[in-house]
């Protein structure tokens, strides 16, 4: 039997959902974008273009919730199916879009620049633990308007897992497709076989910025998976109890499913978001807040209840270096998001709220996902009988050691953490130098790097995703890209 | 054929295959190979790779406590023969263990022991619970030039001492290098009690053995 965890009594999630029909209808959403509007109106909302507020009726948003599909796969670039969306699947990403990046010598924030992004995917490819990359961060050293497609073209010319992405434009996200399809082959192989999810974030309360509805419906009619990012801060920008919270979220991502659905029937899109608590002494939005961790869980189960595939941002830090904090948060985070059973859990290397990468951070998460990983397999019998032959054989002698049994299941019983995780003893400790977990991190970080290898990608392709980037690039002043690390 | 056979041995052992290593050793032994062949190019080398896998972290104790097993198993098999020859082998020293008086943890002690063997050194293992004076007179039945001393508990580490100081009424404490080990030993605590040397882990304890008989 595998853990579960389900924070909501099935009364109160029929309930939240009934409440979040209603919200739908009255005030309805506001949704700054023609397209969008005019779907809606064309299906039988009632719109009012003036105050672009359309009231989405309950059986139109079933009808949504019925057509998107309960699960899917994320492909790797070797076309191995890595990533399944749906059921109680959980898988982990970095935290995405970070506009800092922690520097490993001085310990403060910094922008990122090219060769710090690079670094940090080959970390992610090289961390077995983590099972998709992410646009982790935002490099300072393009220009802004590009700032989202060239993550992406960094990313692909060096992973091989499948992408967590997002667009910050209307007309970047198409450079970005163009990408996607370039390194998939064709657009139809896209559609087989999907390499990337897009990021789409409703504004709370119960709003659609044109940018993030554009980019919903374009994916939707490029068969592109998109992922709700819907973001709740109880209190402030949504109701301060926990459940009113849930309920907004939930009203929010069943209008981007009826949205998206209308679009494209069939089109895959994730229930997913990144609310939070908000602080009422610091005026801040933390991840580490246990309140936040309950409203992630609550509004996952209620996603599962309407048959959909789950994400939430969680296993991430408000502490500003790799201190005590940051571990104690991101491990809270992420082992709840793993036993909610949820899909995609963004957060790996995140601090600073969600504003900062760390490479360290990162390497200390992949160990937090891999013991919440080993909590999900559960306690299994193994062997039948579990016990009675082995121990009557071995009777009051202490020589499990030395079993066959031993050699045969350790591995699958037991996580075995690299050495990020200190359990030598304190003169081993001492002899390795008296390090602490992040100077450890630091080490591994160095390891990995020395130890990636990058993909074979014929001239052609990197060619091909290189103008397509310079070419963006070029519309917004930067006629040449900063150099691409080691490959070329 | 001959080199076929002891690459066998060499994979048994490297596999954590015990009753391969002895079903190979029989088989080299039954075509004609030599015992000190057969360990030297056989079982030693098999050994050494577990040994290397494990100090680059890529197996754990169960591999190298398997392979020692089969390590030893195999020795039973040839002992006889060798005996037959007027043959010994080479062993690296002799060397006295167990679990000090009032402690009954074993597993660490049994580690050390295990992989003291394998690593080429006659082990006489007396178990948990030994008293300072099982362990003088075997070092002075069997002339060992190491005495093993194991202790978990911080209220049982003060055995380690015993053993020591009974070690030098019996006017034979120069004869025989004293190692210790355990949880709460440390090198601040071998140096208090007069021991001479001590390691971490079981790995580490080999590498000390080596240096302190050389």
């Amino acid at each position: 039997m595998r853990p579960k965890l389900n924070i909501l009594s099935s009364e109160l999630v029929e309930q939240i959902i009934a409440e979040a029909y209603e919200l739908l209808m009255d005030p309805g959403v506001r949704v700054h974008n023609d397209e969008a509007l005019q779907l809606l109106g064309d299906a039988g909302a009632p719109v009012d273009l003036q105050t672009k507020i359309a009231r989405i009726p309950q059986q139109m948003a079933q009808n949504a919730l019925e057509t998107a599909p309960s699960e899917f796969h994320l492909y790797d670039l070797d076309g191995r199916p890595v990533v399944h969306y749906g059921g109680d699947s959980v898988q982990f990403d970095p935290g995405s879009a970070a506009i800092t990046i922690l520097d490993s010598d001085t310990q403060q924030q910094r922008v990122p620049l090219t060769a710090d992004f690079v670094d940090f995917v080959k970390l992610v490819e090289m961390l077995p633990q983590i099972d998709a990359q992410s646009t982790a961060m935002i490099c300072g050293d393009v220009p802004e308007e590009v700032g989202d497609l060239y993550r992406l073209y960094l990313a692909l010319n060096f992973m091989r897992k499948p992408i967590i992405t997002g667009a910050f434009r209307k007309d970047t996200w198409w450079v970005m497709k163009d990408m996607l399809v370039a390194v998939a082959g064709s657009a139809d192989a896209l559609i087989q076989r999907p390499i990337a999810v897009f990021d789409v974030c409703p504004s709370p309360p119960l709003l659609w910025s044109d940018l993030t509805c554009q980019n919903m419906i374009d994916c939707a009619k490029n068969g592109i998976p998109s992922e709700l990012v819907s973001m709740p801060l109880s209190g402030a920008t949504a109701p301060v109890t926990l459940a009113a919270a849930v309920v907004q979220h939930a009203a929010e991502c069943m209008s981007g499913v009826t949205i998206c659905q209308l679009a494209k029937r069939g089109a895959p899109i994730v229930w997913g978001g990144s609310p939070a608590a908000f602080d009422m002494r610091e005026g801040t939005t933390p991840m580490g807040a246990v309140e936040t961790w309950m409203i992630d869980c609550a509004y996952a189960q209620v996603g599962k209840a309407l048959g959909m595939p789950t994400h939430a941002y969680l296993g991430m830090s408000d502490a500003k270096v790799v201190d005590a904090q940051c571990g104690l948060e991101s491990a809270g985070g992420a082992f709840m998001a793993a036993l909610a059973g949820v899909n995609m859990v963004s957060g790996a290397g995140m601090m600073d709220f969600e504003s900062c990468q760390s490479f360290e951070k990162l390497v200390i998460d992949a160990e937090i996902i891999g013991m919440a990983k080993r909590l999900l397999a559960g306690v299994q019998a193994r062997e039948q009988p579990i016990a009675l032959d082995l121990m009557r054989k071995l009777g009051h002698r202490a020589d499990y050691l030395a079993q066959p049994h031993t050699l045969k299941w350790f591995n699958k019983e037991l996580y075995i953490p690299s050495a990020v995780i200190d359990r030598g003893s304190l003169d081993g400790w001492k002899k390795k130098g008296s390090k602490t977990a992040t100077r450890r991190a630091a080490d591994r970080v160095t390891e990995l790097l020395a130890n990636y290898h990058p993909p074979e990608i014929s001239r052609e392709l990197r060619r091909e995703l290189r103008e397509l980037t310079t070419d963006a690039a070029r519309r917004f002043g930067m006629d040449e890209l900063p150099p691409l690390p080691e490959v070329e | 054929m001959t080199l076929e056979l002891l690459k066998r041995i060499t994979d048994s052992l490297v596999d954590g295959d015990p009753d391969a290593t002895v079903e190979g050793t029989r088989l080299a032994l039954d075509a004609g190979l030599a015992p000190l062949t057969i360990i030297s190019d056989g079982l030693v080398p098999g050994m050494e790779v577990v040994g290397d896998r494990f100090q680059t972290g890529e197996y754990f104790l169960p591999h190298l406590i398997i392979a020692a097993s089969g390590m030893q198993q195999a020795m039973e098999l040839l002992e006889p023969e060798l005996k037959q020859r007027h043959e010994v082998v080479q062993r690296l020293g002799t060397v006295v263990i167990g679990t000090v008086q009032g402690d009954i943890h074993e597993i660490g002690k049994t580690l050390v022991a295990t992989l003291l063997s394998a690593a080429g050194f006659q082990v006489y293992d007396l178990g948990v619970n030994v008293s300072a004076a099982e362990f003088v007179s075997k070092v002075r039945e069997t002339n060992a030039g190491l005495l093993g001393l194991s202790a978990l508990l911080t209220t049982t580490m003060t055995a380690q001492r015993q053993v020591i100081d009974a070690l030098r009424e019996a006017g034979i404490r120069d004869r025989v290098k004293v190692m210790v080990g355990g949880a709460p030993v440390s090198q601040e605590w071998t140096e208090t009690i007069g021991a001479d040397g001590y390691a971490e882990d079981a790995v580490g304890a080999v590498a000390l053995a080596k240096n302190l008989v050389s």
